[in-house]
């Protein structure tokens, strides 16, 4: 293989390796959400990537083209889009809900919380 | 993009994070209109650029500004990545160079669809007729998905407005 073939590849994997470094390491919980965003999108790169064909054309059939990218991916990436933005939704509203029970967004200052209150799970407001 | 990336991760306010995020999300609809998806990169630059921008800037709205100061094990967590970076390595190396059209991905179904498609369903862009006509069912499940988390998010939110009035009365 040669250099060129393995750039979209090496690409790919820098931004999810980030994505999943983010996701790990920082212990703000909407830097978190963002980290997996990127992380989603290396996803899409993986996927896309390998469906494109160099003067090939965007599917849509024309006599005029001969040669088209493959569909195929990009429908599944449609649906992980959709269904990314619905997790992204789902986890803010859990962080505005832990924002108003324990009044931080950082994971080390609730689990400080959750070690001073081990009874009830969590200090009530 | 990758310095937009790097930026994220260094950067500690938080409102500097989301509005870079957006612009690597256009970034990202930009490849992919290189890469000739241009149904994904319309999605991208509304959904991931759009919505999830706004949804990040109001959940911030209720929410601290600022990031507080990182802790210093950031050591192990970096080793977990970059021995994930390896093996991901390796095992791209086994994979189908970019622009092979011998690869499995341009051999297997997707002749049919480019072939057929016209007189199957009448439809000229064939992301379209595989999403609305041959795959039909998982995008109606895809709907279900997206109902749930709308359900999911209105069940956290109206619990606290009735709290909020609870408090006031």
């Amino acid at each position: 293989m040669t250099l060129i073939g393995f750039l979209s590849y090496a690409i790919t994997i820098f931004l999810m390796v980030a994505g999943l470094t983010i996701v790990v390491s920082w212990g703000n919980l909407i830097k978190t959400l963002v980290g997996l965003g990127i992380f989603q999108t290396s996803v899409y790169l993986l996927f896309i990537a390998p469906g494109k064909l160099i003067g090939g054309t965007a599917p849509i059939i024309d006599p005029r083209f001969t040669v088209y990218s493959n569909p195929l991916p990009h429908v599944l990436i449609l649906t992980a889009i959709v269904v990314g933005v619905a997790t992204l939704a789902l986890g803010l509203a859990l962080v505005v809900r832990i924002r108003e029970a324990y009044g931080t967004i950082e994971e080390d200052e609730i689990l400080a919380l959750d070690a001073e209150n081990p009874d009830d799970g969590g200090p009530r407001e | 993009m990758a310095l937009a990336v790097v930026v994220i991760a260094r950067s500690r306010s938080l409102f500097t994070v989301i509005i870079l995020g957006g612009a690597y999300s256009f970034l990202m609809a930009t490849v992919l209109t290189v890469l000739d998806a241009v149904d994904v990169a319309m999605t991208e630059a509304s959904v991931g650029a759009g919505i999830s921008t706004v949804l990040l800037l109001s959940a911030l709205y209720l929410c601290k500004k600022e990031e507080a100061a990182p802790h210093g094990r950031l050591w192990l967590p970096l080793a977990v990545s970059i021995t994930t970076a390896g093996m991901l390595v390796y095992g791209t190396l086994g994979l189908p160079a970019f622009n092979d059209p011998a690869a499995p991905i341009h051999t297997h179904v997707v002749p049919r669809y480019l072939n057929d498609v016209m007189r199957e369903t009448g439809v000229p862009n064939v992301v379209t007729a595989v999403l609305a006509s041959y795959r039909g069912y998982d995008t109606m499940g895809e709907t279900t998905v997206v109902f749930t988390a709308g359900v999911g998010v209105i069940a956290l939110l109206r619990r606290r407005r009735r709290q909020k009035q609870d408090a006031s009365a």
